[in-house]
């Protein structure tokens, strides 16, 4: 009997234990799976940081060798109204301390203390120009608004946007359409076509390219938006896709109530069927002002010699080819050209990253 | 339209009398109605061109205004015999077969590190390694551009720092340029990570319980259970990944103008392509050039159709 209840307060011990040390585990295994993760995204993301690093530095401080990734200027400090440079200066004790240079001489020069300038000056043995000069965290601000003003930032935003919105109407309505027709009406063929409209997908935009090309040349659209914002009005396979695969998921019985009482299929799309899709119409949407923000062929061959119709993803290699030896212009002007589709993404990302999964799963 | 409508015989198991007939013959109307931009679009922008980039094939079709006439199969031969076409069909594979491993695994192996049970805050690494996709390519090339700087560059100080006295000249070298294209391209791949996920997240958890119960350890189920039943997804990935790379040229456009540089390891097969028909406006060749691709990615493709019986797992088909 004692032995028995010992041996089996033992066993629950030892079961203790061993849950202890599952548990144990467990929490290990996820720390160290996150930390992983995290390291990686870091990495991932370092070239944003670089970017933002960059977009605020001196021209001075890119060229200078051995100057910090972060922002930064040699040190000044001020006194009595003047500006003075601050270098770092070993002292006889073997310290090495941060003093602000009040004259300058070849074997000898004065500094004084910048935390206690009331102490006096000190005399310094040396030359100063061997000296190392501490750096000060200073964010060039203005480099945004140079690359603001000098990339035209105003009318690329507007062409961007104007492009963008155009055949963002364009899509929506077109392949809301498709959609409904593909999702709600019978008719013969329709499996055909439905493939077909998906088998586009595949096909490489190369193929027809030339002859598109060729055509909007004929018919004297280049140089103007319309080739970039026409084509959308005829729908696109994945819009179609993601709208249809919704709208089947809609029970049917309310529109053919709505049939019932004499509604016309426009009526029933509008107003029954449209308000339940706000979601998908939304991903739909920001698709395109992401497609939109994102081509850089299509304006290329367009709008080439049309500096002020192009959108920003074309006009950014060209700033880059002027401006080339000033990278913090450049990083600013990248990050101008990324920001508004980051911003978008940011505020509606569950809808976005939905409907990124609905076509590209199910097909 | 009266084509398609022939295509398909009229649906109709069931026997109708004359007013259902009557209303299924409008429901057909009102449903070409709403698919009708989808039917235009398709004959203005795909079927048409495709069909005149292979008429333009055997023309001497240009756009300074010359009366375009047939010249039988002469553009084909100076196809077969021009060296740039040849050159630029292996830089793309070149590239290619670099390329097309990194931007399937890399998402993949990504996408199962974010479905692991032991990872805490999934929804925001998950929109971490997503939302660089939405940053505008020519953006991404200068942001990581700086990065693979030779001199001045974050990577090249790393690789400095630890110890590699001549770390390579990415953009410079005919070698290094093609590693460095893939990582100009790294934040593109947040879409195939969303969608591997996805799938990874689909996969019923009673098929693993099974495994376990078999003795199966992490990677056999990965490679018993998970690969398998995602393979639909990895093919179609693979599938729409292998049709881009055969017409990659956009990121050393902008890189380099479309030089080409360094020393024509950048001439993609599409760059020369574009270059002929944009910059030389030589439209017919333009077109021999895109049909002669055309015919690649669709034999590539149909070969990796017919693979997919091997290796792809349709699970949907016992439905």
């Amino acid at each position: 009997m004692m032995t028995a209840t010992t041996s089996s307060m033992q066993a629950v011990a030892t079961e203790r234990r061993r849950s202890r040390s599952i548990r144990w585990s467990v929490i290990v295994r996820s720390a160290v799976v996150t930390l992983v993760t995290a390291f990686l995204a870091f990495l991932f993301l370092l070239p944003f940081f670089n970017m933002v690093f960059t977009s605020l530095k001196t021209t001075a401080q890119m060229m200078q060798p051995g100057a910090p990734v972060w922002p930064a200027i040699p040190g000044v400090f001020e006194y009595e109204g003047k500006e003075l440079e601050l270098y770092l200066v070993p002292l006889e004790d073997g310290s090495v301390r941060e003093l602000a240079i009040v004259r300058k001489g070849r074997q000898q020069s004065t500094f004084i203390d910048p935390d206690h300038p009331e102490a006096g000056e000190i005399e310094w043995s040396g030359s100063w120009r061997a000296l190392q000069r501490p750096w000060q965290l200073h964010p060039a601000w203005g480099n945004y608004r140079e690359a603001w003003e000098k990339i035209d930032f105003p009318i690329l935003f507007r062409n961007t946007l104007a492009i963008a919105l155009i055949g963002l109407t364009g899509t929506v309505i077109s392949s809301t359409l498709v959609a409904y027709g593909f999702a709600r009406f019978r008719f013969p063929g329709r499996g055909f076509l439905f493939t077909l409209l998906l088998s586009t997908i595949f096909l490489p935009a190369a193929v027809t390219i030339v002859p598109t090309y060729a055509f909007f040349v004929a018919i004297g659209w280049v140089g103007t938006w319309l080739p970039l914002t026409v084509p959308h009005f005829f729908s696109n396979a994945y819009n179609v896709f993601l709208l249809r695969q919704y709208m089947l998921t809609i029970p049917r019985e309310i529109d053919e109530a709505a049939q019932m009482d004499g509604a016309n299929p426009f009526r029933i799309l509008i107003s029954i069927l449209l308000p339940q899709c706000a979601p998908v119409v939304l991903a739909v949407a920001l698709f395109h002002l992401v497609f939109a923000w994102n081509d850089y062929f299509g304006p290329l061959l367009y709008l080439s010699t049309r500096f002020d119709l192009q959108p920003i993803a074309v006009a950014l290699p060209r700033f880059n080819n002027l401006y080339g030896s000033n990278p913090p212009l450049i990083q600013a002007a990248s990050l101008m050209a990324m920001a508004l589709p980051v911003l978008l993404f940011f505020l509606a990302q569950r809808v976005f990253m939905q409907g990124v999964v609905i076509t590209g799963v199910e097909k | 339209m009266a084509v398609i409508s022939k295509a398909a015989p009229h649906p109709g198991p069931r026997t109708r009398t004359g007013g259902s007939r009557a209303l299924a013959r409008r429901e057909a109307m009102w449903g070409y109605l709403f698919i009708s931009p989808f039917i235009v679009g398709l004959l203005a922008f795909t079927l048409i061109p495709t069909v005149a980039t292979f008429v333009m094939s055997f023309t001497n079709f240009n756009l300074s205004g010359a009366a375009t006439q047939f010249v039988g199969g002469s553009n084909y031969q100076r196809l077969f015999r021009d060296p740039q076409v040849w050159s630029s069909l292996l830089v793309t594979v070149r590239f290619a077969a670099i390329a097309l491993p990194v931007g399937l695994i890399l998402p993949l192996g990504l996408a199962i590190l974010l479905n692991s049970d032991s990872l805490r805050a999934k929804g925001l690494f998950r929109t971490l390694f997503y939302f660089p996709y939405i940053v505008p390519f020519v953006a991404a090339i200068f942001v990581w551009g700086a990065l693979l700087n030779s001199e001045t560059g974050w990577i090249n100080q790393f690789l400095r720092w630890v110890g590699v006295a001549n770390p390579p000249n990415w953009l410079n070298s005919t070698v290094w340029i093609y590693p460095a294209l893939v990582i100009l391209g790294l934040w593109g791949i947040g879409n195939a990570m969303l969608i591997f996920l996805a799938s990874l997240q689909g996969v019923p958890t009673e098929l693993y319980d099974a495994a376990k119960i078999d003795g199966a350890g992490w990677w056999g189920q990965m490679f018993n259970v998970t690969l398998p039943m995602i393979s639909p997804v990895i093919f179609y990935n693979l599938t729409l990944s292998l049709i881009g790379l055969f017409q990659y040229f956009t990121v050393p456009l902008v890189l380099n103008q479309g030089t080409g540089a360094p020393g024509g390891a950048t001439m993609f097969y599409n760059l020369y392509l574009y270059k002929t028909f944009f910059t030389y406006q030589n439209m017919a060749y333009g077109a021999t050039m895109a049909w002669l691709l055309f015919v690649i990615i669709l034999a590539v493709t149909l070969a990796l159709f017919q693979t997919a019986k091997y290796w792809v797992y349709y699970a949907a088909e016992s439905r």
